[in-house]
């Protein structure tokens, strides 16, 4: 697949470190840098779903702002069809953020409990197209929430009116109105039911193919991941340990952590869930205030050597749609 | 004690309701629930959020919300376990029947040491002596393979990581060695290479202290690893209950079926996801008839008169459903 000419988004070296003082500092020292995103280079292209999979503390919600600069970046830039956002004054990425959009994880706290569904839908339409007379505003709106499965009767309701599953509907109604090219959703699923997180999973897929977004699907289930995406990327400590295409990755994947993880997913199957071989890993998650040396993952990786510590291993390419960040790669068995 | 002998149940719940009084009305969380649990048997809870599979696991525990009231019986050791008073469960609770709670971050006392936590259940229960209580701490530590337990002790639950915390909600639930353990949604909070680890553990503790296990869980995945029976609960109703093989690969309640095949897998294709159309029904106004009618494909006027009483479909497994085996007859 040759997709080097739709090229939407481009993103070099980023890091995003917060720096964190201890309550007891003196006011003229320095803290700790929290590496929350060290160094992650990744390619979005048009029409396509990059799913960013990850534990908690992994840095993927971090990356999913930074995306769209709502957390200050400390190195590394976002390109963004060929402009520099990193560059960009307060007023510039504004006007930016009507091609960008998000859609949040908690779906009830993401909205206004003081503002209508039809005035919370309509907002972005407000700031971004002020022109638009106020009939027009209301048949966009309308007609958006059609788009999304929510009835007209609904638009004078408030937020918390509404169930998990419909509150999210209004996220991505909210999200899409503006029709952006770029929807980053993090986690939008994880507080749904099963029977909901269906739906809302395939409405996305529809309106995806449907006005030709790209999405940025963030989660930690990597059932759904596998589901929506077309790329997918894992994410620890900060760093980026691989980015394949679905199948390369979960056919065969090359990673000890992506390997783990991935043995680690139940299965709703009680033959093949009991006789499967989990990989567990030991130990838990170093700080991100003091990551390992070297890799990030030797501290709990089985084939770990000596040379791990020494140097940060790159992605480097094994094919065409297949990129792994292991120095031992070589030599795993 | 008493002695459990070979052929009785551990636990027998006979008609289990659990009503809330709300300044809206009555809410009936759990309706008529049955289910036998014997010694070592593991029985997973399935439903989504307010099928009434917590509520559930509270009223067992004598632990609902002061406006509960609970009609029916639980008989634990033939021993009706509903109607005994707060000294008499508590000398039940964490010696007889332990539980380990949803989020290890909130179940923990954030200002005592975990230690102390720990051997406060041994010296209250076993009248142990305070050096007794630590090393037995210490052990059931080790035993769900804590590192450094001993260093452990001394810490208090804001030094551990979430994995670590519900090792110490185990361990503190598995101290006493009670006969059944309530795992309320145990790993919905943790990460999954870390819930793969309690899994383990859980399974490892099920065959060396022959433990019964209620799993009360919304994840299929989970279930399928641990159970021996399964329980599908919606809307406070049983609507399927057999064993992990039958529920799974011949789930017979509509519910059941469009759950299953609602769940994204790791194993499967990703072709569209089926979807069951709709949201569950507010249990503060319940339709009559089988609550799952208005999203059941399968619904038929019968479904909106009267619910569906739970029935042998096959031998060990029983189904609320009102379609018949091939189907409707006319």
């Amino acid at each position: 697949m040759n997709m080097s000419n739709n090229v939407l988004m481009e993103v070099n070296n980023l890091k995003v470190h917060f720096n964190i003082k201890s309550d007891n500092a003196w006011p003229w020292e320095k803290g700790q840098a929290l590496k929350a995103v060290d160094g992650v280079d990744l390619t979005i292209y048009a029409g396509e779903t990059l799913g960013v999979v990850g534990e908690s503390g992994c840095g993927k919600s971090t990356l999913a702002r930074a995306l769209l600069r709502l957390v200050p970046i400390t190195e590394g830039n976002v390109v963004w069809l060929g402009q520099d956002l990193t560059d960009l004054d307060k007023k510039q990425m504004r006007s930016k953020r009507q091609e960008l959009q998000m859609i949040f994880q908690d779906p009830l706290a993401s909205l206004d409990p003081r503002m209508t569904v039809g005035d919370i839908i309509a907002e972005p339409l407000k700031t971004f197209r002020p022109e638009l007379s106020k009939a027009e505003v209301k048949a966009e709106v309308r007609a958006m929430m059609d788009r999304v499965g929510l009835l007209p009767n609904v638009i004078n309701r408030y937020p918390h009116e509404f169930s998990g599953g419909q509150c999210q509907r209004i996220g991505i109604a909210r999200a899409l109105i503006l029709k952006p090219k770029l929807v980053v959703c993090d986690e939008p699923v994880s507080a749904l039911d099963v029977s909901i997180q269906a739906q809302v999973v395939n409405l996305l897929k529809e309106l995806q193919a449907e006005m030709g977004l790209s999405l940025v699907f963030i989660a930690h289930d990597l059932s759904v991941v596998k589901h929506i995406s077309d790329r997918v990327l894992v994410m620890y400590l900060g760093n980026a340990v691989e980015l394949a295409s679905k199948r390369a990755l979960y056919e065969n994947p090359q990673h000890p952590y992506t390997k783990a993880l991935l043995s680690a997913v139940p299965v709703p199957d009680p033959k093949a869930e009991r006789g499967k071989k989990i990989q567990l890993l030991t130990g838990d998650l170093p700080s991100p205030i003091s990551p390992p040396s070297g890799c990030v993952f030797r501290t709990r990786c089985p084939h770990a050597n000596e040379g791990c510590a020494q140097q940060k291993p790159i992605l480097k390419a094994i094919s065409s749609e297949h990129q792994v960040g292991c120095s031992r790669l070589a030599e795993l068995p | 004690m008493m002695n459990v002998s070979k052929t009785q149940n551990l636990l027998e719940v006979n008609n289990l309701q659990v009503n809330f009084r709300t300044p809206d009305g009555f809410v009936t969380a759990v309706n008529n629930l049955n289910f036998t649990l014997a010694q070592g048997e593991t029985l997973g809870i399935v439903g989504e959020s307010g099928s009434g599979k917590s509520q559930t696991a509270f009223a067992l525990m004598g632990l609902l919300a002061g406006n509960g009231v609970i009609e029916g019986e639980a008989r634990f050791n033939e021993q009706n376990i509903l109607t005994l008073n707060e000294k008499a469960m508590n000398r039940i609770r964490s010696k007889e029947i332990a539980m380990i709670f949803q989020d290890p971050m909130t179940s923990l006392n954030p200002y005592m040491k975990v230690g102390k936590q720990l051997m406060e259940v041994l010296m209250l229960h076993k009248g142990m002596s305070k050096a007794e209580a630590f090393e037995a701490s210490v052990k059931m530590l080790d035993a769900v393979k804590m590192p450094e337990a001993r260093k452990r002790m001394n810490m208090y639950p804001h030094e551990f990581s979430g994995g670590m915390r519900q090792r110490v909600m185990i361990a503190m639930a598995l101290l006493c060695q009670p006969k059944l353990l309530i795992a309320d949604e145990p790993t919905t909070a943790l990460d999954v290479t870390v819930q793969a680890q309690i899994l383990t553990l859980l399974n490892e503790l099920k065959d060396d202290f022959n433990t019964s296990i209620i799993m009360i869980t919304h994840d299929l995945g989970v279930v399928a690893g641990l159970c021996d029976k399964v329980l599908v609960m919606y809307a406070g109703q049983t609507m399927e209950y057999g064993t992990a093989e039958d529920v799974f690969y011949r789930p017979t309640h509509p519910y059941t079926q469009g759950l299953l095949k609602a769940i994204p897998r790791l194993d499967g294709d990703d072709e569209k996801l089926s979807t069951i159309p709709g949201n569950p029904p507010n249990l503060l106004h319940m339709p009559s008839g089988c609550p799952f009618q208005a999203r059941c494909e399968f619904a038929r006027e019968r479904c909106g008169e009267s619910m569906p009483p739970l029935e042998e479909y096959a031998p060990g497994q029983l189904r609320a459903c009102h379609k018949s085996v091939d189907g409707w007859v006319a």
